[in-house]
């Protein structure tokens, strides 16, 4: 590292993809808070977070809308880079070897792996599902519109979709804690070469490849100036 | 009635722990209606609505008897005209007096996740204590009659009470007081099953053959109990279920769904603790850095 004060870094999320990131991260973890207080009697009392049952009652199907709304932005900023491909399964393969971080003969990654893609996925069915059960069962404005049996079925949908949406949740902040640097690629949107290397191989080789900053390979962005500045 | 120390507890929603039940030997109560005897004059209604001092919005003709329309928040119960033929085609007007059937397995107590929103007294009753009630509607989903209504202005979930603040103190239902040809009893469930039967075998003895008594079994029997003419059928009557039970989509919710999701829940962040202590994070090593610092500074050089 000599002649170099600190390496450059690379874009991994724009500010935009991480505020919106971090509007759906707040919301989401509301929603568990109020939602699980509804779900189990021995979660009661986090209904206390919110003012109370009845607000809490009134809060949750506000902040799930608030929700819905910003995941429809991280569809459209996110879709592209986590289409699946063929390599997925190949890295889904040598999972037992990426989960004890032994990483040598993993496949390459590109910008995201098949297990974020997994998360993104699974997000972006259970969202939606979780949005339309959730109108079913919001009683103040839609209970006239559906059937009480509609909305019997709505809820153990909603429920059971929460739970799966929780528990995709708590893999996914645990492979962010897991993995050093993930945290930081997305409250500060950036990550070293050295982390890149390690994690999106595939994604780094693109983006020296077109001489890109990332998050894109070519997205020729005013931070192109900025890699410039960091090799002074 | 939470004003009161009711310490008769057999039931209390979202609690897993044993609520106040020290009073527990208390006899089992039943109204019972006997829909034969009813002429259809609304003084129960018009009685609840005075007891309960319950006030519903007059509202507009809907081509029925039915007034109001159908139950609310205010409206506890209510009388429910059926013009039905029978095979030979004679006409016959059923009347039945709708309203919480307080059922025995209450399934708006075990869908209800406000503790003490919902309670059941030793003497059979089911009770919505109202400032427990966040107004979620789940109680909705889980009567198999339709009972409860959320009210839109305090959104809170009423039923009718069977006066339990009557009974409390030895007072029978306003309706059942209120009834002028005794279609409307009330009593301990024993004597109330006891004196349907002679009217059920009285009905026979007049060419109902069918007569009977509703207690649904699907829901533990209720403390609320009709004589049918035409026990057979109870659908004819405004639509009061066959074969009620609890949903069994609120039987999963409820009884299945919820004990496994918190298993779930605590596996999946137990397991990702546990990985954190044998496996522990990973990190970037100083080869990976070095090794991107080649690919950069190969780029660079071709360039």
């Amino acid at each position: 590292m000599t002649g170099r004060t600190r390496p450059p870094s690379f874009v991994r999320h724009t500010t935009a993809a991480r505020v919106n990131h971090w509007i759906i991260g707040i919301c989401f973890v509301l929603l568990v808070l109020s939602g699980l207080s509804m779900f189990h009697p021995m979660l009661y009392f986090l209904s206390s977070l919110f003012g109370g049952g009845q607000w809490t009652r009134a809060a949750h199907p506000w902040i799930g809308v608030v929700l819905t709304v910003s995941y429809a932005g991280l569809i459209v900023q996110f879709w592209r880079d986590n289409q699946w491909r063929r390599d997925d399964l190949a890295w889904m393969g040598a999972i037992g070897r990426v989960i004890v971080n032994k990483e040598e003969g993993v496949p390459e990654v590109p910008r995201f792996n098949a297990g974020q893609k997994f998360v993104f996925w699974s997000m972006t069915l259970f969202v939606p599902v979780l949005f339309v059960t959730g109108l079913a069962i919001w009683e103040i404005y839609f209970a006239a519109y559906t059937t009480i049996e509609q909305q019997r079925i709505a809820t153990l949908i909603h429920s059971f979709v929460a739970i799966a949406a929780i528990i995709v949740w708590i893999i996914h902040v645990y492979a962010g804690i897991w993995v050093r640097g993930s945290m930081q690629a997305m409250t500060h949107g950036r990550v070293t070469p050295g982390w890149a290397w390690r994690h999106h191989r595939k994604w780094l080789r693109q983006l020296a490849a077109s001489d890109s900053r990332g998050p894109k390979p070519g997205a020729q962005t005013s931070s192109q100036t900025d890699l410039k500045g960091d090799r002074r | 009635m939470s004003d009161l120390q009711s310490q008769d507890y057999i039931r209390r929603s979202a609690s897993t722990l044993t609520p106040p039940s020290i009073r527990r030997y208390e006899d089992q109560v039943a109204k019972l209606i006997d829909v034969s005897r009813c002429i259809g004059c609304k003084a129960c209604q018009a009685a609840c609505m005075e007891w309960n001092n319950l006030r519903t919005e007059v509202g507009t003709f809907e081509g029925s008897y039915d007034n109001p329309s159908d139950l609310g928040p205010s409206t506890w119960t209510l009388m429910r005209f059926t013009e039905w033929e029978d095979q030979k085609g004679n006409l016959e007007w059923l009347i039945r007096k709708d309203g919480c059937m307080h059922c025995e397995d209450p399934g708006c107590l075990k869908a209800c996740p406000a503790p003490g929103a919902i309670v059941q007294y030793a003497n059979g009753i089911v009770d919505f204590i109202s400032e427990n009630c966040i107004g979620c509607g789940y109680c909705v989903k889980g009567c198999p009659f339709d009972i409860p209504r959320i009210d839109p202005v305090d959104h809170k979930s009423y039923k009718c009470t069977l006066c339990s603040d009557r009974v409390g103190v030895g007072l029978e239902p306003a309706c059942v007081k209120a009834c002028p040809t005794g279609a409307i009893m009330f009593g301990s469930k024993t004597d109330m099953t006891r004196w349907a039967g002679e009217r059920v075998e009285e009905l026979k003895s007049r060419g109902f053959e069918k007569a009977g008594l509703y207690d649904p079994p699907g829901v533990g029997g209720t403390h609320v109990m009709y004589v049918l003419n035409h026990a057979d059928t109870p659908s004819i009557y405004a639509g009061l279920p066959d074969r009620p039970t609890i949903s069994p989509v609120v039987e999963v919710w409820k009884g299945f769904l919820k004990p496994l999701a918190l298993a779930g829940l605590a596996f999946t962040a137990v397991a990702g603790f546990f990985h954190w202590i044998v496996v522990g994070p990973n990190e970037v090593q100083p080869e990976d850095d070095e090794a991107a610092r080649q690919l950069l500074e190969s780029k660079e050089k071709s360039r």
